[in-house]
Parts: structure tokens; sequence; C-alpha cells
């Protein structure tokens, strides 16, 4: 005790300290949570699947092989099936396991894109708004409140007819409506730590407007951004589905999985892997981000565990 | 009362805001609707101007704006160009089929989500809970359309139990009143009619209403534990008081108020899934309609028909609002 009084209070390493174990502690109660773990490695799996697909696909996703239309997956004793197509061929012959493994891209390029996206714009939206307060964040708020009106999905279907199918297109529709989830719930932070202590002391020694952004509220608003993110990412990926499904997402010769499983519906009465194996996937991939989501959100954040 | 004329008042920019992001999106569209309008009909230059300048695409999009909300504030949305119906006509024919969907998947979710979730935080850390909250991530994992899927294939195909398209068989015909089918047939006394609407509305209600009661269970789980750690709670415990009145005369009530926030939340996924649901079930609603016009590029129709979800959404929310003051008086007074 008397040591420690003697020494100079604020040495460089101390004040690094706590940083560091909060890491530690933060890394831990994740790797602890067995759920999370399971979750991070579901997303690593997906990543690598969508890295690797052309490699790991056995048959070009796009080749037909009439004979084989309909043949059922293996395992099953069904006649008909191959080891050469596990999952089986739909009803144009093609490799259902090939079309998986590439339709995968478009669910994660569009998952990974549409929140980068969102997240940036509308938590600079947010910031902005919430550090400034005044009349800005009134028009903003109500902006939002309009935004809200409309129910998420809708809008995304409004936004994708009307910009025309295609993979930018699709990324536009779900970004212009996933933004505000972030604006509102940044501009809450940002209202509550623009009164913090060292907010003010930076303002009182002349720091700029800019400077006090970037260096003392965007490192405290990550850890939020962060577990929306991820949370929001199934979202984002069932909405994609449910677009592909609807035939306003990409082109149609692209493999997606909700296209996969909107061409399956016409077989459903004899073959029914063709909408099971796409739903199957998506599931497990939303599964896996909600997941790590809920994992973040307990190491980040111990106050809302068991929530 | 205050509170009610001030909530009311708020909802005359929202509404004005929602018309003009309905009128920028369909202005957006890339192509000229009066092409699309003529598309294989052989119409020549003169013909498309002289339309143009009936629907008034010729004059400047402000002017055009301004025309628009005092055509809509008329009760008038157009022409559809597929159907050849007013726009409102055929809203307000299909609507019924969407609220009805809407309503029953709620009333499943409610259902399901409440009684489990209830039962998840009273038993916490118990085997019940884990798997309780194991399903609901499950089950908020799952895609609206793809339970839809599923279920037809299991229960109308395979099993052949439910119809698994349509709101009611053809040969079915009761006498429409509110255009509610359920009601109808319940104030017209037509047995048949009711259960033929019920066995229709079956699978995508359960549909629509699982999807649902997977958020909802989770967030009664968290709501009621929250509840159940009130000083009062504690305190009546203490009091010896048996946990089954405890629980029917302190938790319950109290437990009640979130869900009406509950519903308000879970209207924007139900009406958005009813969009998805209703393509695969067939169903004659406002969802699939603005995915028929969406197809036949009539997009006045699509415009309608996205205005009034809106409409409905900015409805139910005022509603719960209303109804949280009335629960929960001290509310009002913030």
């Amino acid at each position: 005790m008397a040591e420690s009084l003697t020494r100079p209070l604020l040495q460089d390493r101390e004040l690094l300290a706590p940083r560091q174990s909060e890491l530690k502690r933060i890394v831990s109660a994740f790797l602890l949570s067995k759920i999370a773990t399971l979750g991070a490695l579901i997303f690593v799996l997906f990543l690598l699947i969508t890295i690797l697909a052309p490699v790991l696909a056995p048959h070009d996703p796009a080749l037909q092989d009439l004979k084989r239309r309909l043949a059922p997956p293996v395992g099953l004793g069904m006649e008909g099936a191959s080891w050469e197509y596990p999952l089986g061929n739909d009803n144009l012959g093609r490799d259902i396991l090939s079309r998986l493994l590439v339709g995968s891209r478009v669910s994660f390029v569009v998952g990974v894109t549409t929140i980068l996206l969102s997240a940036s714009v509308g938590s600079l939206i947010g910031a902005i708004s919430g550090f400034y307060r005044g009349p800005l964040d009134n028009v903003v708020m109500r902006f939002v409140d309009i935004w809200m009106a409309f129910p998420g999905l809708l809008l995304a279907i409004a936004f994708g007819a009307a910009l025309g199918p295609g993979l930018v297109n699709l990324i536009l529709a779900l970004s212009l409506t996933n933004w505000v989830v972030y604006c509102r719930v940044v501009r809450a932070e940002v209202l509550s730590i623009r009164e913090r202590d060292y907010v003010m002391a930076a303002q009182i020694v002349g720091a700029s407007d800019l400077w006090v952004i970037l260096r003392h509220v965007l490192p405290n608003i990550m850890a939020p951004i962060l577990v929306i993110s991820t949370l929001r990412m199934g979202t984002v990926i069932i909405s994609e589905a449910s677009l592909n499904f609807l035939g306003i997402g990409v082109q149609s010769s692209m493999p997606t999985w909700g296209g996969m499983l909107s061409d399956g519906r016409e077989f459903m009465r004899n073959a029914w892997w063709l909408a099971t194996f796409p739903g199957i996937a998506i599931s497990i991939v939303v599964l896996g981000v909600n997941l790590l989501g809920d994992g973040l959100r307990d190491a980040l954040d111990p106050r809302l565990r068991h929530r | 009362m205050q509170y009610l004329l001030r909530r009311l008042v708020l909802i005359v920019p929202v509404l004005f805001g929602v018309s003009v992001i309905v009128f920028t999106i369909m202005h957006v569209i890339p192509g000229d609707p009066v092409q699309l309008m003529f598309a294989g009909t052989g119409a020549g230059a003169e013909q498309r101007e002289a339309m143009r300048h009936a629907l008034g695409l010729d004059l400047p999009l402000p002017v055009q704006y301004v025309n628009y909300v005092s055509r809509v504030i008329r009760g008038d949305l157009g022409q559809s160009v597929h159907f050849r119906q007013p726009v409102l006509e055929l809203i307000l024919e299909r609507m019924p089929a969407t609220i009805e969907l809407t309503l029953v998947g709620l009333i499943i979710a409610l259902a399901v989500a409440f009684p489990i979730g209830s039962l998840s935080a009273l038993k916490r850390y118990t085997l019940t809970d884990y798997i309780v909250m194991t399903g609901a991530t499950l089950g908020i994992s799952l895609p609206t359309f793809w339970i839809g899927i599923m279920l037809i294939m299991l229960v109308a195909v395979n099993l052949g139990w439910l119809p698994s398209f349509g709101r009611i068989d053809y040969v079915v015909h009761p006498q429409r009143i509110t255009g509610f089918l359920l009601i109808d047939s319940l104030f017209t006394w037509n047995i048949p009619a009711l259960k033929n609407a019920l066995a229709h509305l079956a699978l995508p209600a359960l549909a629509l209403g699982t999807a649902t009661a997977t958020f909802s269970t989770r967030f009664i789980r968290s709501s009621m534990l929250e509840v159940i750690g009130q000083d009062y709670v504690v305190v009546a415990r203490a009091k010896g008081l048996r946990e089954r009145v405890l629980f029917a005369r302190h938790v319950l009530r109290n437990a009640l108020i979130p869900v009406v926030t509950l519903i308000g939340l879970q209207m924007g996924g139900l009406l958005g899934g009813a969009v998805v649901t209703e393509t695969i079930f067939a169903w004659p609603g406002m969802g699939r309609l603005v995915i028929q016009a969406i197809y036949n590029r009539d997009f006045v129709l699509v415009q309608g028909v996205v205005l009034f979800f809106a409409l409905i959404r900015v409805t139910i929310n005022l509603l719960t609002d209303v109804l949280y003051v009335w629960i929960d008086p001290r509310i009002g007074h913030i």
C-alpha cells in the first residue's frame, strides 16, 4: 500500500492495464460461452465456404443434366440417388450442393455490404444528430419516424422494385431500409456520451468537434454498433432471401438461396429436397450470426446478459 | 386527452413524409410508365404524349407531387393499369384479408409466447428455460417463407389435412358484410363457411405467427424477469404470499404492459411478413396485390398499396400508444 502511494500515479503501463484486462475479460467471456463460440464457428465456416465456393463445388452450378432431373439426395434409400450429387438435382438437373455453395456468396456479400453501408451512414447521421442536438436533431428524428412508418420488408420490396434487379440495387434497397436502426441507437448513445466529463474536458482544451467525435465519441459507440450489426445481419440475410424468393433480387441467372427456394416450391409434391436444403442453409447461417450477436452482446455488456 | 391530441397532431407530419417517400420511390423507377402502359399495343408517339399529358406526367415534379397529394386526400389513388379498376377499390377489397391474417397471426404468436415466455422466466436457469430459449433462438433464425413452404409440404401436401392456398373454397359463399370472413360467417351464422375460412386461415396464420412468436417469447421472458425482480414482488414474497397468488396479483398485471409495446413492435414485422406469406399461400390480400403489381409493373397500384401499409402501421402505433396510456396512466403525464 505504502509502496503504491510512493509511485507516480499515472504510468503508461497502468493507464493501459485496465483496457487490456477489459479486452481479456471480453474475449474470455465470449469464449466461455459455448453457444457464442458455436455461432462464431458457423460464421467462420460460412465465410470460408463463400471464399472457396468455386473450389468446393463439385459441379458447375449452371450445368444442366436433364437425365438427372429431380434426382433425390443420398442416404434415404431413394432410387436414382448418387454420391456424385449428394443433395440431389433440381428441376433442370443442376447439382443442388454446388448451387447451395455458390449461392452462399450472394447471401454473404449482400449481408456484409448492407451492414457496412447502413452502419456507416446510419451511425454517422445518428452521431451528428445526437452531438449537435437542436433543430437538426429534430429534423433527423422526424425523418426516422417517417421511415419507421413503413414495414421494413415492404420498404425493401418497394425500393427493390423501383431500382430494378441486380446485386448493387439489392444492397442499396436493403441498406435504405436498415440505416434507421443505427441512426436511432447511435443518436441515443451519443446524447449520453456528449455529457460525459471527458468530452467536456476535450472541448474545453479546444478540441474541434470532428476530433471529439472521432477520438472520444466513436470509440465509445463501437460496442453497440458491433452488437447490432451482428444481430441485424441475420435479418438482412432473411430479407435478401425473401427478395430473391419474390424475384425482386439479383438476376435470375445467379444462384441464390431464396431463388432456389422459389424454384423448389413448384416441386413440393414430388421433390421436397429442392425447397428444403436452401431453407436449412439460410436457417443455419442466420442461427450462427444470431448466436454470435448474442454472445458479443453478453461479452460486451454484462448487464444485458440472459435477456 | 391532451396526450392523445398531441399524438394525433404528430401524425400529420409523418403522413406527409410518408407521401413524399412513396411519391419519390415511384419516381426513381427507371423507364417511362407511359411506355410500359402501351408496351406491345403499338401506340404511336402522339398517343403516348397525349396519355402523358392526361396523367400530368409532363408537369414539373413538385407540381406533380401537389397534384398527387390533393388527389390522395380526396381518396383518389389513381387507376390500376393492369386491373383497369380504381386503386382504392382494389385495396379496400383486399384489406380485410390482410388484417384478418395479421391479427390471427398475432393472436397465435401471443397465445404461444405469453405462457411459454412467462414459464421460462419463472423457471429461470432450469432445463425448461434453456429448452425454451434454445427453441426461440432457433425459431428466430427460420425465414417466414420457409416455414410457410414446410407447412404446406407437411400438412397440406403430405397429410392432406388443410388447404394450402386461397381464403375460402369457391363453392362456399358467405354474405359479405365487413369483408372479414370470420366475422361475416359468424354474423350470418354460416358455420360451414366459418369452418372453411378457418381451415384456409390456419396454415398462413401459423407461418406468420411462428416467426413472431419466437421474438415475442424472448421479449416476454425478459420483461417478466424485470417484474419479478421488482421490490414489491420481493416484499410480497417475503410476506409469505403463495407463488400462485403472487403471480396472478403482482406479476401478471404488470407484465401485461410491455405486451402492448410488443404488439406495436411486432406489427411492422407482421405486415412485412404478410407480403411474403400471402404470396406463398395465394392469400388474396394487399401483400399479394403489391407483388402482383410489381410483376405487372403497375406502379400506380404499388404506390397505393405501400401508402396503405404505412397508414395501417401508423394507425396501429397510435392505437397501441392510446392503449398504453389507458393501461398505465402514468405515461400520459410524462
